[in-house]
């Protein structure tokens, strides 16, 4: 059965704002209500946290780091992969091995909260 | 003699970035570190006056902020209900750490702070605030910002180090040779705002100046054979060495011709040129370009007047920065040599031939000058309004001006 990545747009929030915890219950009832069907997800920290990647010169070039998230409109975040890393250079490494990276878009790396 | 209180202050600037680094791998948290070296400060800032300053500061510093942390980090466990194990809260008081590995503690300070996710902008704030023991309110003046955003920006950076994991870590050598070339820039970025300032009235902010030399002696404290380090030093000194003849009486901008050799700091300038010799004998194969362009600084430095200078040399030795360096400013300087060697006619032709800097008030600036110096001072007088309306900085305009006013000379 394939799966899917929903990837949510909202409010720009940082996990400590009253307002990201005010729209837990509503989550918690779509995690209820969905509970069958769902396989994975995260919740992301803000947009402040951001790093952008992209490989210059074809597979194997350069990679190109910038601070914070791609936000050009051109291209719409189209899908994540949740990758286990020892931190943001590591994570760095495997993201610039993604497609996406060097045939031409980019990849955001970005910490997801923890809850524990 | 100098009072406790200025005591306290040189010992923190000298010692904060080796606190801060021990501070930051003992707590593995570059925010909890500079809150609790701040602690630690305050409390010097209080007992010190009275019951003199110790021995050892940095020891004492380093202890009091790692009690300093150990205190916030249980606070910060209490008031969220939270046990911690860490292991370094059980032990307020170990033997100092060694030399050594306060020195690799400095340097993974350095490529955390200067790290290619953080903005530029955010390298920055950091390292003057980290490396440079700068308070938030003097990283604002420096910076030329509100205290309020240095503060945001700081905040933002310490933040994105913890939330993303940004390590803290000397790169392997692999990743060292464009990591370094990141830390570099970064510098000498300090260094250019505030040797040639973007904005404002002055010829020079000789505080942003002293900071990047600052930061230029730690890195090479800390990687003494990296010839990009070496050379960006001795371009840092080279350049700075002219301090006190750079600016007339009218706080006006002086070109280098019209300096006044004698006030160059020889000292400065020994150093720089020693350090030039020591980068150009590590260069491996391809040559840094910052030993090349501290090279080209090098040959005014030992030129004992702007007639004697060695312009045959200054012109090979950007036809080397060239061939790493591409760039329209690289292009500009040769040209520049060139009108000096070949005469002006020739230095023109040369600055025209630079593709894609129509939107740079130097370039124009530089071709006003030429154009002068040929006579064709109808055609100087556009350049000069190009150069103007494209925001040349108001002291290097005076000085422009001062030179179309002048009879042509060369």
């Amino acid at each position: 059965m394939p799966q899917y990545a929903a990837l949510i747009y909202s409010t720009d929030l940082e996990p400590s704002d009253p307002r990201f915890a005010a729209m837990m219950p509503g989550y918690n009832a779509f995690g209820h209500e969905a509970e069958a069907v769902i396989r994975g997800g995260a919740a992301l920290y803000n947009n402040a946290t951001a790093t952008t990647v992209r490989v210059q010169g074809g597979k194997g070039g350069d990679v190109v780091t910038t601070d914070g998230p791609y936000a050009d409109t051109k291209e719409a975040l189209t899908g994540f992969y949740l990758i286990e890393a020892a931190d943001l250079d590591e994570a760095v490494v495997w993201a610039a091995k993604i497609p996406a990276a060097y045939d031409g878009g980019c990849v955001e790396v970005r910490p997801v909260v923890d809850f524990g | 003699m100098t009072s406790p209180v200025d005591a306290v202050e040189r010992a923190v600037r000298e010692e904060f970035p080796r606190i801060l680094a021990t501070l930051v791998r003992v707590t593995g948290d570059v925010g909890l570190a500079e809150d609790a070296v701040q602690d630690a400060v305050e409390r010097a800032l209080q007992t010190w006056p009275r019951d003199g300053v110790p021995d050892e500061p940095r020891a004492w510093l380093t202890t009091a902020a790692r009690r300093c942390a150990i205190d916030r980090a249980r606070r910060e466990s209490l008031r969220h209900g939270k046990e911690t194990q860490a292991v370094w809260l059980q032990d307020p008081d170990p033997a100092p750490p060694p030399e050594s590995v306060v020195r690799d503690d400095v340097l993974r300070l350095v490529f955390t702070c200067c790290h290619p996710a953080l903005s530029t902008e955010a390298q920055v704030a950091l390292s003057l605030r980290t490396l440079c023991g700068l308070t938030t309110a003097e990283v604002a003046r420096a910076l030329l910002i509100p205290e309020a955003t240095a503060s945001k920006r700081l905040t933002r950076a310490k933040q994105k180090i913890a939330d993303a994991h940004i390590p803290y870590r000397v790169p392997s050598d692999a990743e060292l040779p464009s990591r370094l070339r990141g830390v570099l820039a970064t510098v000498y970025l300090v260094f250019n705002e505030g040797y040639a300032p973007s904005s404002g009235d002055t010829v020079v902010r000789q505080d942003l100046v002293d900071e990047a030399i600052r930061l230029g002696r730690l890195l090479r404290d800390l990687m003494p054979d990296e010839p990009g380090v070496l050379g960006l030093l001795a371009l840092m000194l080279l350049l700075d060495c002219r301090r006190a003849a750079r600016t007339a009486a009218d706080g006006s901008a002086l070109r280098l011709a019209d300096q006044r050799r004698h006030a160059w700091d020889a000292r400065m300038a020994a150093e720089g040129v020693a350090l030039v010799a020591e980068g150009v004998r590590r260069t491996p194969v391809t040559p840094d370009p910052y030993v090349v362009q501290a090279a080209i600084a090098g040959c005014h430095a030992l030129a004992p007047s702007y007639e004697e200078t060695d312009w045959d040399a200054i012109v090979s030795w950007y036809d080397v920065l060239l061939t790493i360096d591409a760039s329209p400013a690289a292009r500009l300087g040769r040209a520049a040599a060139i009108a000096e060697r070949d005469g002006a006619a020739a230095g023109l032709a040369e600055v025209q031939a630079i593709d894609g800097l129509d939107h740079h008030a130097w370039w124009h600036g530089a071709q006003a000058e030429l154009l002068h110096r040929l006579g064709r001072d109808d055609e100087a007088l556009v350049e000069r309004g190009q150069a103007e309306r494209l925001g040349l900085n108001a002291a290097a305009l005076r000085t422009l001006d001062a030179s179309l006013a002048a009879p042509p000379s060369r």
